[in-house]
């Protein structure tokens, strides 16, 4: 099965391990992850205003490329690009004052009405490839590995995009379930890592981090799972400052889903790219046996 | 010193202009506080979530521009999804900050971020944050 | 019909209608020979005029406006036939007050045209007098329709009393104390449980169910099905043997479900309710029983002394006849699973399941413990509003009990845990009733009830506690309590199956699926059809004197149906 795919800017730099394991993984399946051409970025945070459609433009022109491929779904791998061009298609959809409009102003390109569904890699391993089909092909069961699956916030907010139950969201949990790990549930998975304040508030998001990965850590994992270049960075770059300002603290590493995807499948752990983790998780994916050394 | 309450101050430009680029009106918020409750980010904040749409109600615009509330807001939408009286407030965030800075006053100054911060932050990050936070 | 009479009627609470333009509309349709409009019709000179009129004018039809056809059409009724005309021909057309001034005038032509055509289609009606049965059905066996109950008895009338549980006594019953006079209902209650099923005038059946009816006021006929309880309700003596020797354990119904350590809560597979239970006769779960899922046991049968437990039981069906019904089918609170943000924990409670743990008469008697361990909690958490005020995710409505059960749960735990601390969130107060607010008082001032204002965000386990986020509106903090116990407030809804009964009764409910008053003040007892009265949270959220005083109300409604000795029915006749 071949299926559009949007990567964003930061899965072609800083998350390279998230875009290698997703698509090496996907593969493994049976579902190859055909790049768009000519994609831009998609502006990461949609904007709230009612009264302009400028910053509109971005999202909806990767809508436009997809169209032109002829695909009616395109796939979201960063948990930021699945929310903004998800947002800005309902907009599309829903207002069709402000489509006339956009598609007005970008006369170069063909109309766009909304043809195209906006989808999360997570949707197509539960709605298209299932939970039994995963586990079958799981050559190594992550047995022994106490992760707690993390959200965030734009997989779920606002309601019209979750990609599951908002405030008791199981994707994850599911996933990480067929691939055999021990899945920790904790009060903190739907809560916001702070996000884009790590700009100007980093303070603060040290702050948000620490009551997340503390609040996990009491529920027992021993690693956090996630699908946000965004989470990834302040959960994981942040815990240098936490082990200095929290005594005890000595780090938890902080994955992306399809790392551990890959990992299951039996992939050759190069796709997974650990070197551009935060926090190293080899030693503890080697202690687990999940990992030779 | 009283605080003059008038139907020049609750109908001001400023509650319309509120209004028009988060395109709902603000009434039906009953200030339960269920916004600053869940609220992720409001143990940094000055004044909470419902204390700033009170403000808007009573269109009391400087106070809110005193505090830090607006540009500590992380998008999260967290208030929006639980209110339950349906008030989008992270978009009246917003609102409140693009009044601001389609004055073309940033928040956050660019040449101000140290370098080896911006060499480090991943992409999403860094546009994020400049198009939440600056002009 | 060859002259009709048109009269518009017009009052300072009706926008004002250009009733020129009005005139000029009306006055060309077929038949129309008079029109006029007078200031308050409603009122007597208004209603002389009229009747003067279809006399001078030999009018043979009549179309009258009126801003409530529903109060007014029986008045109207009365003078159109005191001038000689039949109830056919007249047609009352609505003219709401709220609507603005602008658009008043077309709607009152159009409402006026649209009444010109019923009285077209309207045809001479045969009047039919109809016998009174003068036996009473009552829905529900809770306090509203104890009270409705006992009231029709004592004044002579026999009464069909039916109940979906093996009990009546309904929801009061499994109340702790009650506000503000916090007498128990085991004290308050039972003797009227037990009046009525002693009273010669009362047939109660329980764990039974309406399955039909059909017919019209003074004569239903109503289908009951008696729900198989395996037990020969007529040769049981009542005695408990049979649950002394059960050996299968169930989560009860009665404690709210409540699993506590020890299984201390829990009831047997064949059981009665609770000690005070009317009737005192137990039933069979089928879905917990031995001999069902197993196909052997037996226990009960052997050890009956009087033969009474029959698994081959089937249920039944009674038909009976009665002149008039009244609705008391009470409450269920919403699941908690309804409020997301607030996760699923042992020691995350509702209301009710509090009243169970409060209760002396209670499985815990009366000593507060927490469900997941068994240890007496030292911090309470109360949260008010949960589901109720919500339109965007639970219902719009007050609940209008929960202010008030809450403040009587945090005083009646500090009673029984002196040293404990009780935190309310709420939003507002509303304690309107009687001594209600004098009871708030002494909650704060004797029982340092602290009370938080703002609403909770989210209820999480965190190891040993509970951890409540709310926020403090007043003092503008978010705050945190870490608590051994959290209470909800949830919203109250009309009980389950209330939507199917009503069906079935053809009475109109809300889109919450309380049962529509008649009309919201004057006729707050009466259903949308004759002769079905309603009582109690059926109709909407009410605590224990206000259902009383509706189930009082609705059954002397009944009885002033019941004085007279036949009613009269209007219908159509067939040409």
């Amino acid at each position: 099965m071949n299926l559009s795919y949007y990567p964003g800017c930061t899965l072609k730099t800083k998350a390279k391990n998230l875009e290698d394991s997703a698509v090496a993984s996907m593969a493994a399946l049976g579902v190859n992850l055909v790049e768009l051409p000519r994609w831009n970025c998609c502006g990461t945070v949609y904007s709230f205003a009612e009264d302009e459609e400028l910053h509109q433009l971005a999202p909806v022109r990767n809508l436009i490329r997809v169209k032109e491929v002829e695909s009616n779904k395109v796939v979201t791998i960063c948990s930021f690009c699945y929310n903004t061009l998800k947002r800005a298609n309902l907009l599309i959809t829903n207002d069709p004052e402000k489509r006339n409009t956009l598609n007005t102003f970008m006369e170069e390109e063909i109309d766009y009405n909304g043809e195209v569904e906006v989808v999360h890699l997570l949707e197509v391993l539960r709605d298209e490839v299932g939970w039994q089909s995963i586990s079958q092909k799981v050559q190594l069961p992550l047995k022994g590995l106490k992760v707690a699956p993390y959200y965030g916030c734009t997989l779920l907010r606002p309601q019209a995009v979750a990609i599951d139950n908002v405030e008791r969201p199981t994707i994850m949990h599911d996933l990480l379930q067929a691939l055999g790990a021990e899945v920790v549930d904790f009060p903190f998975a739907t809560e916001c890592c702070g996000s884009y304040q790590i700009l100007s508030n980093p303070d603060f998001v040290s702050h948000c981090v620490w009551d997340i990965l503390s609040s996990a850590l009491r529920w027992g994992a021993e690693a956090v799972a996630l699908s946000c270049p965004m989470c990834d960075f302040n959960l994981g770059q942040k815990q240098k400052e936490l082990r200095q300002t929290h005594s005890g603290f000595k780090g938890i590493p902080i994955l992306y889903f399809t790392q551990l995807l890959a990992l299951s499948l039996g992939l050759d752990p190069e796709v997974c790219r650990f070197e551009l983790n935060y926090v190293d998780p080899r030693p503890l994916l080697e202690s687990k046996g999940l990992l030779r050394q | 010193m009283r605080v003059e309450i008038s139907t020049k101050r609750i109908y001001s430009d400023f509650v319309k202009k509120v209004e028009e680029i988060n395109g709902q009106t603000l009434p039906p918020c009953y200030q339960c506080g269920k916004c600053s409750a869940g609220c992720p980010m409001s143990f940094a904040m000055e004044l909470l979530p419902n204390q700033i749409i009170r403000l808007v109600q009573l269109g009391l615009e400087e106070d809110i521009a005193k505090s830090n509330t607006i540009w500590i807001c992380a998008s999260c939408i967290t208030c929006s999804l639980r209110c339950p009286r349906g008030v989008d407030l992270a978009r009246v965030m917003e609102a409140l900050r693009l009044i601001t800075m389609r004055k073309n006053i940033d928040h956050v100054k660019i040449s101000e971020i140290p370098q080896e911060t911006i060499a480090e932050l991943p992409q999403l990050a860094m546009v994020g944050g400049f198009r939440k936070l600056t002009a | 019909m060859e002259r009709i009479g048109v009269f518009l009627c017009h009052c300072k609470l009706i926008p004002p209608i250009d009733t020129g333009r009005v005139f000029e509309a009306i006055g060309n349709k077929p038949g129309v020979v008079y029109a006029a409009d007078y200031e308050e019709m409603c009122m007597a000179p208004g209603l002389e005029r009229v009747k003067e009129a279809i006399k001078d004018e030999k009018l043979d039809g009549v179309v009258l406006t009126s801003c409530s056809p529903a109060l007014y059409e029986e008045t109207f009724r009365h003078i159109v036939t005191s001038a000689g005309l039949e109830g056919y021909q007249m047609v009352v057309a609505e003219l709401k007050g709220q609507d603005g001034a602008k658009e008043a005038t077309q709607r009152a032509i159009e409402a006026i045209e649209s009444a010109l055509e019923r009285l077209r289609m309207s045809r001479p009606t045969v009047s039919s007098r109809v016998p009174i049965t003068k036996r009473a059905l009552v829905i529900g066996g809770g306090i509203a329709g104890i009270q409705a109950s006992l009231d029709i008895a004592d004044a002579g009338y026999e009464v069909i009393l039916v109940e979906k549980t093996p009990s009546i006594g309904g929801r009061m019953i499994q109340l702790s104390e009650t506000f503000p006079t916090l007498d128990c209902p085991q004290c308050i209650e039972t003797p009227k449980m037990t009046d009525t099923g002693q009273h010669p005038n009362i047939k109660i059946l329980a764990y039974s169910e309406v399955e039909g009816v059909s017919g019209n006021i003074g004569k239903f006929k109503v289908k009951i099905r008696r729900k198989a309880a395996y037990v020969d309700w007529d040769k049981c003596n009542g005695c408990g043997i049979c649950q002394e020797r059960c050996a299968t354990k169930a989560l009860a119904e009665f404690q709210q479900y409540l699993d506590l350590p020890g299984k201390i809560a829990h009831r047997k597979a064949i059981y009665i309710p609770f000690a005070q239970a009317v009737p005192m006769r137990p039933v069979i779960d089928r879905e917990h029983c031995r001999y069902f899922t197993k196909g052997k046991c037996g226990l009960c049968e052997m050890a009956c002394p009087v033969g009474a437990i029959d698994f081959s039981q089937q249920d039944s069906f009674v038909e009976i006849e009665v002149g008039a019904i009244i609705v008391a089918t009470g409450f269920d609170l919403m699941p908690k699973s309804e409020i997301a943000e607030f996760e699923e924990d042992p020691d995350i409670i509702d209301g009710l399941e509090f009243e169970r743990l409060l209760c002396p008469a209670g499985p815990t008697a009366g000593k507060v413990i927490r469900p997941s361990d068994g240890r007496e909690p030292k911090e309470v958490v109360f949260i008010s509003c949960c589901g109720s005020r919500d339109p965007e995710h639970g219902v719009p409505y007050c609940s209008r009990v929960c202010c008030m059960y809450l403040v009587k749960h945090a005083l009646l735990y500090k009673h029984a845990v002196p040293d404990g601390q009780a935190y309310i969130f709420y939003m507002d107060i509303r304690t309107t009733g009687k001594g209600y607010e004098e009871f708030i008082q002494r909650a704060v001032e004797e029982d340092k009830v602290l009370y938080l204002r703002g609403r909770v965000s989210k209820v999480f386990r965190d190891g040993d506690k509970i951890k409540v986020w709310g926020s403090d509106t007043l003092t503008g903090k978010r705050v945190e309590i870490a608590c051994d116990l959290a209470v909800l407030g949830m919203a109250m809804l009309p009980s389950e199956g209330s939507k199917e009964l009503a069906v079935k009764l053809s009475i109109a409910t809300d889109e919450y699926g309380f049962m529509t008053e008649l009309h919201p003040k004057l006729c707050p007892l009466e259903s949308t059809v004759p002769g079905i009265y309603l009582a109690g949270c059926c109709q909407g959220p009410k605590d224990i004197p206000d259902a009383v005083a509706q189930g009082g109300g609705a059954a002397s409604k009944l009885l002033s149906l019941f004085s007279q000795d036949e009613v009269i029915l209007e219908e159509a006749a067939v040409s």
